[in-house]
């Protein structure tokens, strides 16, 4: 099995400031990789330096996708290549209405890979099916992407769009922040229904709850920009009994001897 | 050295201009000659221009086209520029002079006289005499006055009470080889009591050269008309535009005005909205899309004359390379003037660091019991936005795009006329991406 994503001491910054010191990270297709952390880790920066945001500079180290340098991408370049970020924060655009967006989305990957659109009838009949996983009225397609959404509507609409995508490596920057257990339950659903063999997910989270619900194969515990341990879904038990208090001495510690 | 008013006024006293010894005309003309003679051209020293240097359009002498000389030969290929669907009476002038084989002036209802400016003045008829000049107000400025000393042709229109017009009514100047041409066009419309009607008026020059569009229409809503006005200014990129808009509302009348600002070096339009009586009701909305080194400026005024009346102001601008724009938004409320209602907002977004854009509202009011807000910003296209778009996989040009649509689109689609809409959008990808409209977007 070919490893699909290989992060290799990987640093980056945002303003000259370091977050990330030294990421190592491989996921496999059909992995779930949990990452969870205190605030202020560096989790939400290696979730936009995957997709790609350019305020964030990779200092040093290497991203492999599939063998290719994915630093080298645009962030567009990326989306068809299969990647997806749902965000933690997802963006009002008033004026572009939801469904024209997904439609967009979806032709764009078509097209990177020398399809044609796919056909009115075709669109309508998928986007129906992923509304009811994520149990959202129809009038939201219609509406502005993410305008006078509520913070749960934002979080489903992000699983909607990421169903009808149906990226290859999926990375959930914080989902389940401000999520209601209802709202949660139907979040980890969406993700749920996509996991197969060939598919992978990086969750981002900082709460052990969403993983009740996601079970991943892997929990990461990020600290100081660093991975400080990987364990199974046991470790994210053991973070929910004994909070990151006893992580935060550590990456100091190990700076200390950098 | 013969000076710019000069040669204005030299220019106009060779030329026989139809209904010459009618009294009433040529007082009109003549009181237009005397006030451009003493008054001239605005500088930047008066408050109104300041803004806008008009001095590369007084380097060049422009002549007017006394007749259409030949006009088989002018008018060749010209009716493929015309918008197709919009399903309206269609009034066409080439340089300033109606071209009947490109007009379709065969539907308009009972009830209706449209009718070319030129035929107009020289029956004299009533509605001319009345209205013709009426609307104009005192602060009119230098170019107003010179249209005015050279009323020539143009859409005469005249809806009798009562009567509805179900199709627009389009009026389109076109500017032709070889430029050079000074084309004032006269519009006058007057919308009878409790009538309905939109009139779309076009500016376009397809050759591309150029030339001097000073054109002045005057608009009566008489009581409890609702009337649109849409205006759409696409002249050639070295094109020089002026246009005088002054609309004037009766008790209940409704006035909707479109104004799109797309063409030409440097464009002005001055807009002037007198309410003059209680209950009335005008909304204004317009877009300026500018690019290369376009210069565009919309001056707007609305005057609130008297009690109860509303009005509503929304402008949007979108601005890139090194072009620059003005909106001035003056509001005037009068000494009782009481329970006005009067909002006006103005966003610019800039596509470029060199793009520039000056942006004034100027409220004055006489009145205490009233309500009346403005606001203005100006900002660039929204970093997260964009990195959301892209994320989903929209290549970085589409992106774009779809945003300066999204931010245009909620004036565009104030314009009742889905063609004209349409058209909009599609101008406004090509002009500012080098793309067609993108399907539905809603």
């Amino acid at each position: 099995m070919n490893t699909m994503l290989s992060i290799n001491n990987l640093h980056a910054s945002v303003q000259g400031k370091a977050i990330l010191n030294g990421i190592d990270l491989q996921v496999n297709p059909g992995e779930v990789h949990a990452i969870m952390g205190p605030n202020g880790s560096g989790k939400s920066t290696l979730a936009n330096v995957l997709a790609g945001r350019d305020s964030y500079e990779v200092t040093r180290g290497e991203v492999l996708y599939n063998g290719e340098n994915l630093l080298d991408w645009s962030v567009e370049q990326r989306a068809c290549e299969g990647i997806f970020l749902a965000f933690q924060y997802p963006v009002e655009i008033p004026g572009v209405s939801n469904i024209y967006l997904m439609k967009a989305a979806v032709n764009a990957r078509r097209k990177y890979r020398g399809m044609p659109e796919m056909p009115a009838v075709e669109f309508l009949k998928l986007i129906r099916e992923k509304i009811k996983v994520v149990d959202m009225k129809e009038e939201f397609l219609h509406r502005s992407v993410n305008e006078g959404f509520s913070g749960g509507e934002k979080k489903r609409n992000e699983i909607l769009q990421m169903a009808v995508i149906e990226p290859t490596l999926a990375i959930l920057d914080e989902t389940d922040s401000g999520l209601d257990i209802d709202a949660l339950k139907i979040v980890a659903d969406g993700v749920n229904s996509l996991r197969s063999e060939d598919r992978a997910f990086i969750v981002v989270t900082h709460y052990q709850r969403l993983l009740d619900y996601i079970v991943p194969d892997f929990v990461h515990v990020l600290a100081g920009g660093r991975i400080v341990k990987s364990g199974g879904k046991d470790l994210a038990l053991e973070l929910e009994k004994a909070g990151y208090g006893w992580i935060e001495i550590a990456p100091v510690a190990e700076a200390a001897d950098a | 050295m013969t000076t710019a008013v000069e040669h204005y006024v030299a220019a106009r006293n060779a030329l026989v201009l139809p209904g010459t010894g009618l009294d009433w005309l040529d007082e009109l003309r003549n009181a237009g000659t005397r006030r451009f003679s003493e008054k001239g051209f605005p500088t930047l020293r008066d408050e109104n221009w300041r803004y806008t240097n008009i001095r590369p359009i007084l380097k060049q002498n422009f002549t007017p086209v006394a007749v259409l000389e030949g006009s088989a030969g002018r008018t060749e290929g010209l009716s493929q520029h015309l918008l197709p669907g919009l399903g309206a009476y269609r009034f066409v002038f080439v340089d300033g002079h109606y071209v009947q084989e490109l007009s379709d002036a065969t539907g308009p209802a009972r009830g209706v006289v449209a009718m070319p400016m030129a035929d107009a003045v020289t029956r004299g008829l009533d509605g001319v005499k009345t209205w013709l000049g009426a609307c104009v107000p005192e602060d009119r400025g230098g170019f107003t006055d010179l249209n005015t000393a050279y009323i020539e042709d143009g859409l005469y229109l005249h809806v009798d009470r009562g009567c509805h017009l179900e199709q627009p009514i389009e009026v389109v100047f076109i500017s032709t080889e070889p430029g050079g041409q000074l084309i004032q066009p006269r519009n006058l419309f007057v919308l009878g009591e409790n009538t309905r009607a939109h009139i779309i008026e076009r500016y376009i020059s397809p050759a591309g050269r150029s030339h001097l569009t000073n054109a002045v229409t005057e608009l009566v809503a008489c009581r409890s008309s609702v009337v649109e006005h849409t205006r759409l200014q696409e002249e050639g990129m070295d094109a020089f535009h002026i246009g005088g808009v002054f609309i004037r509302l009766h008790g209940d009348a409704r006035v909707v005005s479109n104004n799109a600002a797309l063409g030409s070096m440097i464009a002005r339009t001055n807009l002037h909205v007198a309410l003059q009586e209680e209950g009335a009701c005008c909304h204004l909305y317009g877009v300026y899309l500018g690019n290369g080194r376009q210069h565009l400026d919309n001056f707007t005024q609305v005057d609130h004359r008297a009690p109860k009346c509303t009005s509503n102001e929304f402008y949007k601008g979108v601005l890139d390379d090194r072009a620059r724009a003005v909106f001035h938004g003056r509001i005037i409320v009068r000494e009782g003037a009481q329970k006005t209602d009067a909002q006006q907002q103005n966003r610019n977004l800039l596509l470029s660091g060199h793009a520039e854009v000056d942006t004034k509202p100027q409220l004055e009011i006489y009145a205490d019991d009233v309500k009346c807000s403005h606001g203005a910003t100006i900002g660039q296209l929204d970093d997260s936005a964009m990195f959301y778009l892209r994320s989903r996989g929209v290549d970085e040009t589409t992106a774009r795009g779809l945003l300066t649509y999204a931010f245009a689109a909620d004036v565009i689609n104030k314009i009742s006329s889905a063609p004209v809409r349409n058209h909009l959008e599609g101008e406004l990808g090509r002009k500012m991406f080098g793309v067609g409209r993108p399907e539905e977007l809603s």
